[in-house]
């Protein structure tokens, strides 16, 4: 049904019609409504489910971590120094291949201490062997939660998901979502069935030492799921377009009038409603604009990435984190799915815009596509202040 | 496309302010985004809220900087910010004020009403909290919504005591600017 309601109350809604057996989290802005939302749902008995308060999101990871060993449904969320604290136990839960699903209200990381908007925390954990889908909207951070369990706990995954939205832009903002009906749900996502878990009546040992004989193949089991994996998300798009009538196609990118483009635009999350919004204004004006959406971040859709800018003379990256010392994060996947292809942009620009919450406009957008000319830039900062940059030191 | 801009202070309910537009426009079949914008994480510093609303879902994502109505929870913020900065030429300014309160020069087509929300609201609800008769003085000055659709919102927003006070706010606030545009 549809709904005006808040992005993270939304949230709370479809994990509820997901029903974890095990939810654990940590308050830490912008994710806290969500958790804040399940944990009331469990208090009045809307929610059958185990809802495990703790001290830090160390443990908020933990806790989820062994729920789902014990072989149940789990759901924890946080954002940025939370998801920093939960780093290591982020990397087991992949290492033991656990289908837990988190959602990451993106936020900057400190210091300085920031509380706004920008994806570095996310970013920063993309080697831990976790999926990063990143939501345009609310009723794609909704539907992607969903999607997110079917990917994880399918036998041929057994991967953890990381459902990621913009934090304040969507967790705080309120807008139309079409809630899935429950009976749709449990046609979509059947109760999950372990293939393994812990059980007293029949021990296991889950999580072990892996020595130089062993650990390499465990890490390359991973990469090749993730490898195949970008099939199975596209299959599993498919089926829930079906089942509820939206039209996601594969998952991977979303293309948005690229097809004849001279300039496109490539970024991920919320700005790309931004970016279209300049699209039709540039297309309005007789120039040939596009953008192209990265969904799936992690695996990430090389192939379909080629296919769509093959024939795009300039795209501009633009990020909304960094790698300090280095190229930008999506700049650097852009750059890598056309080296030492025949075909491809003569340009591949990066920008760096939207960190730490400052607002990315329909002006910062323009100003990407004025500076996407013949020269080539990299990390260029828009929307940057040169009157703070001055340097003053004390004697 | 419609924008709103509302300048309050933390802890003065903009927020709700926001939602309950939105729920209001989400009503007569519009696709409102409605978001809040923070300062210092503290009540009573600064912040905005906002909501952009049009006849297709929104997808421009920023904040709002050339609205064609702003709401002003609390006049004292006029005194540190221009609160009307790129204010539409024709665009309409709410004001929780006194009648005789001090009012920048606006441009010919813009106007400003000042509704007594807090008093309305002290009357009605016993707390200063003036937005309830604000979005009914918004109704009524811009046009933009209907009264019984604003009493249904208000309605199914509070319950008991809160919901009479807030009911009658609302229509305290519409009927206040509708005498200012009658007289």
């Amino acid at each position: 049904m549809k709904e005006f309601v808040e992005g993270s109350h939304a949230i709370a809604e479809i994990i509820k019609a997901a029903s974890p057996g095990v939810i654990s989290a940590y308050p830490i802005t912008p994710q806290t409504h969500i958790v804040e939302g399940l944990a009331q749902m469990v208090a009045s008995g809307e929610l059958k489910s185990q809802f495990v308060n703790v001290e830090s999101e160390h443990s908020a990871a933990s806790v989820v971590l062994g729920g789902s060993a014990t072989g149940v449904r789990v759901y924890t969320a946080t954002s940025s120094q939370g998801l920093f604290y939960m780093q290591e136990v982020v990397f087991n839960i992949a290492g033991m291949r656990l289908p837990v699903v988190m959602t990451c209200a993106n936020r900057a990381i400190s210091a300085p201490i920031n509380i706004w908007n920008d994806q570095q925390d996310s970013i920063s954990l993309r080697d831990s062997g976790w999926f990063q889908i990143y939501a345009e909207d609310n009723q794609e951070a909704v539907d992607f939660h969903l999607i997110a369990y079917r990917l994880a706990e399918d036998k041929r995954v057994m991967l953890p998901v990381m459902v990621c939205m913009d934090g304040f832009i969507l967790t705080h903002g309120m807008e139309t979502v079409d809630i899935p009906e429950q009976d749709k749900v449990n046609e979509f996502l059947p109760n999950y069935k372990p293939l393994y878990k812990l059980d007293p009546a029949h021990p296991i040992s889950m999580g072990l030492l892996a020595d130089p004989d062993y650990y390499m193949e465990a890490r390359f089991a991973i990469q090749e799921t993730m490898n195949e994996s970008i099939g199975y998300l596209s299959e599993i798009s498919r089926e829930f377009n079906g089942v509820f009538g939206r039209d996601y196609k594969d998952l991977l990118v979303e293309e948005y009038h690229t097809k004849d483009a001279e300039k496109v635009i490539v970024a991920m999350g919320s700005v790309c409603g931004t970016i279209k919004e300049v699209v039709d204004e540039q297309r309005a004006k007789g120039k040939k604009a596009g953008c192209l959406r990265i969904i799936s971040y992690r695996p990430f859709p090389y192939a379909r990435v080629y296919e769509a800018l093959k024939d795009v003379p300039r795209v501009a990256v633009l990020d909304k984190a960094v790698s300090l010392g280095a190229y930008a994060p999506v700049a650097v996947e852009i750059k890598a799915a056309f080296y030492g292809k025949k075909k491809g942009p003569k340009v591949i620009s990066s920008f760096v815009a939207g960190l730490g919450g400052r607002d990315i406009t329909l002006e910062s957008i323009d100003e990407v596509f004025r500076r996407l000319t013949a020269k080539e830039v990299n990390s260029d900062f828009i929307d940057l202040k040169p009157e703070l940059l001055k340097e003053e030191y004390g004697e | 496309m419609k924008e709103i801009r509302i300048h309050a202070r933390a802890g003065q309910g903009a927020i709700t302010t926001a939602a309950l537009l939105g729920f209001s426009y989400f009503n007569e079949g519009k696709y409102p985004y409605a978001f809040p914008n923070f300062g210092a994480a503290r009540m009573g510093a600064p912040m905005n809220a906002f909501v952009r609303v049009d006849s297709d879902p929104v997808r421009l994502r920023s904040q709002i900087y050339e609205p064609d109505y702003v709401i002003i929870v609390d006049p004292t913020l006029m005194r540190g910010f221009n609160c009307f900065s790129g204010l539409k030429e024709d665009g309409v300014a709410i004001i929780n004020g006194k009648e005789d309160m001090e009012l920048p020069k606006l441009k010919a087509k813009q106007k400003v009403f000042v509704v007594p929300a807090s008093e309305i609201a002290m009357k009605n609800i016993g707390r200063p909290l003036g937005n309830t008769a604000l979005i009914g003085a918004f109704a009524a000055a811009t046009g933009e919504l209907k009264l019984d659709n604003l009493i249904a919102v208000a309605k199914n927003r509070f319950s008991g005591k809160a919901q009479e006070g807030n009911v009658r706010a609302v229509k305290e606030g519409f009927e206040f600017v509708k005498s200012k545009l009658k007289g």
